[in-house]
Order: C-alpha cells, then structure tokens, then sequence
C-alpha cells in the first residue's frame, strides 16, 4: 500500500461575547422569540448604516496579541456579495483585503503519553463579520420560514495554514483553540448553540508532492464530528484516487447519522462573491495605546502557565498541558497546590487529571460543578504526604467528600477512623496473627512463590481494615518470613 | 480590457438582475466605457501613494458594546408579505 499524506486546514467561526450585535444595538442572547432581536439594521431596511462594536474589536484584538500575530493597526470592511433569504442585505459585511488579524501561531500538544508530540499551527488570518439568520425549512406549508435574531452577530473567522497532517492533529489544534478563545473571554465556546464550528479543508498528495485538490467540509460543530468527517473524507479521497479517479474541488456536508460526506456543491456552481471595500464603512484604526491596553487586560495565558507548571512545579508537558485545557481546570489545579504545598504538585495533578476527572466524568459534571472543592482536595493530598492515610483509604475519603461526608478531609477521617495504623508494634501484632493463621501461605512463599506474599500482604491489610501503612506491611512481613 | 456578452450575463445572473440580450449588449457597451475609464487612470503613476479604501480619509466611529434597540417585530412584521410563528415567510429555498 503507497503512501498518502493528509493535508488539513481549519477555519473556524468564533461567536464573539458582546451582548448587541456588530454593526446594531440589538442584543445577541441565544433563545429569543423569532425576530423579537432584529432591529432595522440588521433586517437591512432602507437607509440604516452599521455602526462598528468596539468591544467586538476589543476581542480581535485580544486574539491577535494571545497568538502572537500582527494586529493591523488599519483593516477595512468589504462586503461579500451572495443572495440567501437569511441575509437581508444581499451582502455579508466580512473582512477580505486588510484583515484584522495576521499571522500567529498555536502550539498544541498530540496526543498522550509516549507517543505525545508538539505541533505548531500556524494561522493565516483572523477577520471580524456578521453572521446570517437562520432559516427553518420544516413545517410552513411549503415555505421557509426565516429568524434573523442570529443576523449581525460579531463573528472572529480564524483561518489556518494548511499545516495540520492528521485527524488527530485538527482536533487537537481544534481544542486547543477553543480553550485558547474562552480562556480569554472573547468567545463562550457553546458548540451546540454554534457559538464555535469549524470548516475542514481537506485534500491528500504523495510526500513531497503539491497539495492535492481540496475539499471543504462544513459546519462540524462537535470535535467527534470533526475527527470522524475527516477520517471519512480521507479514505473517500484515497480511494477514489487510487482507483484512477479525480478529487473534484467541492464544499461538502458531514451526515453525523451516516458519518459520512456528501457534496453540496462543486467549482462550478461554487459562490463568486465580488468582495468590495464596504462604503458604508471606514478604515478601522487600531491605535498603539488601545493595543497596549489590551495587552495589559490579557490573563497568563495557557501557554505560559503550561511552562510555569513544568517549570516551577515539574510537572510533565502532558501533565501541564491536560491542566492547562480550561481556565477552570487550571484554577482548580492551582488552587489545590496553594493548600497542598508546591511539593505535592505531582500528587495533586494525578487527583485532579484522574480521581477527580473520573469522578466527574460519571456524573457529566463540569469541573466548576464539582462538590468537592480545591481547598478539600488539597487537605487530603496533605493527608496522604503527611502518611495519616494511605492511597487506597484516600480513595474512600475523597468519595466521602464527594458525598458530603464531612466539611474536610480531616474531619472525615476522625470521624469515621480511618487515620492510618503506623505503630509498628501494632502492625507486628496484625502480622503474627497472620502467619499463625496462613501456614499453608506461608510455606508457599517459602517455596518461593511470591504471590503467596501478596497473599499474606492481602490478609495484614484486611485485618487491619486496609488501615495499616502497605509499606510497614511489607517490611514487617518479609522480616517475619525470612526469619 | 473588455467585457464578454456572456461575462456581462455572468455578473447580471449573480447580482439577480434579468436582462434581455438586447439589453445585455446595451451594458456591455456601458462597462466598457467605464473599463476604459479605468484604463486610463490605470495609466497614472501611483507608485508610493497608498492606496485608499474610502473617499474620506477619516477612520471607523465606534459604538460601546449596549442593547440599544428594543424589541419591533409588531411593526416590522406588519409590512412584511407573509409572517408566521413571529418568522418572515420565503419560498422556500433548501441549498
């Protein structure tokens, strides 16, 4: 079987977190009755003109400096010219020549363990535009029905290079940016609600060779969909390919029920939008001061803290980059630490990345939803450094908390008598009573099979309620039996 | 350069506009008079002058991000030609 590589750029529509519209003063609140959030200007009734949102150039500007691009200090608006009954003006107001933002890069981080690696996605561009309505096409005696509370929405349009290879590597640039865009609050991230959806351009070609001809698949509005449509089309180009076929240049849908593609449309009949400058609108000027400002209102973003994990607290670049997916995680990862001490950072991110996530995976709560708190977490990560309790009885301590059991982990273990036994003449006690009762185990270890230790390790630990401190155990045990 | 007869009924079918052939050859002769307008001032040397992307050389006003427009459907819809559920009604179009 020959070689094939896959060649993958993105663009993603990021719904800006303004609460009016770009060019109007209605308000953007998902949910409204149909129209009720469509003034004048966004139906494009005679004689309105746009006005420009500031917070909207705020949040472009917030972008470009969080990826390093260049923010053009003078962009320009231009329309782009296409008749559907969802965009009144016959025109959407985008950026084409002169875009906002320019350049930058995001490093995201491939997959996990070993075979983890860093990538860095470089962006071509990243625009500010209004989002069409919605039409409905079900249930209107043969008619479609048409709300455009959605029309005028501030839309950043963030377009990649094509450097991404893999499926795997689009989700990962796909999640990282999405995280990127809510971590410093330009965008809610809400994919259901299509606050974020992506478009694939996907083509495959020999190494080495000039890319071959793509095909755009869009409005993948879940990162499952996105893996899955990309795989599907890759294997659909493949094959057509190697059975002497030709890829027709084409946009196309993802059927989620189906998983797999279909055609929409091909060069032929593809849109030719006659972009010109948007006279109703001047140059956008971005000065230096309002850039400075912005700079200085940008949170440690999650590169940065990724470094700080590794390098202040040691942790591993999966490690930091797992606890640098949200701010939420990333707070709540912080605030266990501040409790239980910069040593502890290991310890504390295995709870939160595993015991924690799994928990909260079960129950389908978000990090900010979950009962226990960093500070309790981060007494019971004290707890088990400090040998009160052990791995295991910690597990039960933090269902407990998990549960209500008590207001710390403290408070838990007194209560319900789980502090560790580490008085060794106890354990000595526990381990005689053993081996007087496990001759047969002990004459199995003594023949030299060495689960009949774990055995007897088993019997100590259940004996003392699973209190004993395991490694006071073994010692004790392994004297004991060498005797 | 000029416009094709067929190019000028490109542009009129994707700017929705119906035109007759005998009016299709009447634009063709209109474009291309405004080409050859353009011709000439392409003709001027604007090497180092940046070029402008409006007539006035002033920048974007900017609004502050706040609600301002209440809630008219009642009105705009009342001049609509067909509304239903509070939506405007189109024929129907599936792309």
């Amino acid at each position: 079987m020959s070689q094939w590589e896959v060649v993958i750029g993105i663009e993603t529509h990021a719904q800006l977190s303004t609460v009016s519209k770009i060019f109007s003063g209605a308000s953007t609140a998902f949910g409204a009755e149909p129209n009720t959030q469509a003034c004048a200007v966004d139906l494009a009734l005679p004689g309105v003109l746009p006005v420009l949102n500031k917070k909207a150039v705020d949040c472009a500007i917030r972008f470009g400096l969080a990826i390093g691009a260049h923010v053009s200090p003078k962009s320009i608006f231009a329309r782009k010219n296409y008749f559907y009954p969802d965009l009144p003006k016959g025109y959407q107001i985008s950026q084409f020549e002169l875009p906002v933002v320019q350049g930058g890069a995001i490093t995201v981080q491939v997959g996990s363990g070993e075979k983890a690696y860093e990538k860095t996605i470089n962006l071509t561009r990243a625009h500010l535009e209004e989002d069409a309505g919605k039409s409905l096409h079900e249930d209107f005696h043969g008619k479609s029905g048409i709300d455009l509370n959605r029309a005028g929405t501030p839309l950043l349009e963030i377009v990649t290079e094509p450097d991404m290879r893999s499926s795997d590597e689009a989700v990962a640039y796909a999640k990282a940016l999405h995280a990127l865009v809510r971590w410093i609050g330009i965008c809610d991230g809400n994919m259901q609600e299509g606050s974020f959806r992506c478009d694939a351009n996907v083509s495959v070609r020999r190494p080495g060779q000039p890319f071959g001809t793509r095909r755009e698949i869009k409005n993948l509005n879940s990162f499952r969909y996105l893996k899955d449509a990309i795989d599907y089309e890759v294997r659909w180009q493949i094959e057509t390919l190697e059975d002497g076929g030709k890829i027709q240049q084409a946009t196309v849908l993802f059927d989620p029920d189906t998983g797999e593609t279909r055609t929409m449309r091909t060069k032929e009949d593809a849109h030719d939008y006659r972009y010109f400058p948007d006279p109703d609108l001047l140059p956008l000027v971005i000065s230096s001061d309002w850039m400075a400002r912005v700079q200085g209102e940008l949170p440690e973003l999650p590169a940065q803290k990724r470094q700080r994990f590794m390098s202040d607290l040691g942790l591993s670049a999966y490690d930091a980059s797992t606890l640098t997916a949200s701010q939420e995680i990333a707070d709540f990862y912080e605030s266990t630490v501040t409790v239980a001490g910069a040593d502890n950072a290991k310890p504390c991110a295995n709870w939160v990345m595993v015991d924690l996530a799994a928990r909260l995976n079960k129950e389908g709560k978000d990090i900010a939803e979950s009962p226990v708190t960093p500070e309790q977490l981060g007494g019971l990560v004290l707890r088990i450094a400090d040998n009160t309790i052990s791995n295991n009885i910690a597990k039960k301590v933090f269902e407990a908390l998990w549960n209500g059991e008590g207001a710390t982990a403290d408070e838990i273990i007194d209560k319900q008598g789980l502090k560790q036994i580490t008085d060794s003449g106890a354990i000595e006690a526990l381990v005689d009573e053993v081996l007087a009762a496990n001759a047969a185990n002990v004459a199995e270890y003594r023949a030299g099979k060495e689960k009949a230790f774990n055995a007897l390790v088993g019997q100590v630990m259940k004996a003392a309620k699973g209190k004993a401190n395991p490694q006071q155990v073994n010692e004790l045990l392994r004297k004991k039996l060498s005797a | 350069m000029s416009l094709s007869l067929e190019q000028v009924q490109r542009i009129a079918h994707l700017a929705r506009i119906e035109v007759s052939e005998s009016e299709a050859l009447t634009t063709q002769g209109h474009l291309n008079g405004i080409f050859q307008l353009i011709e000439q001032m392409q003709a001027v040397d604007t090497q180092g002058v940046e070029p402008m992307s409006h007539a006035q050389d002033v920048s974007q006003r900017l609004r502050e991000d706040a609600v301002t427009e209440a809630d008219r459907r009642a009105a705009f819809q009342a001049v609509a030609p067909e509304t239903e559920a509070g939506l405007y009604l189109v024929p129907k179009v599936i792309e």
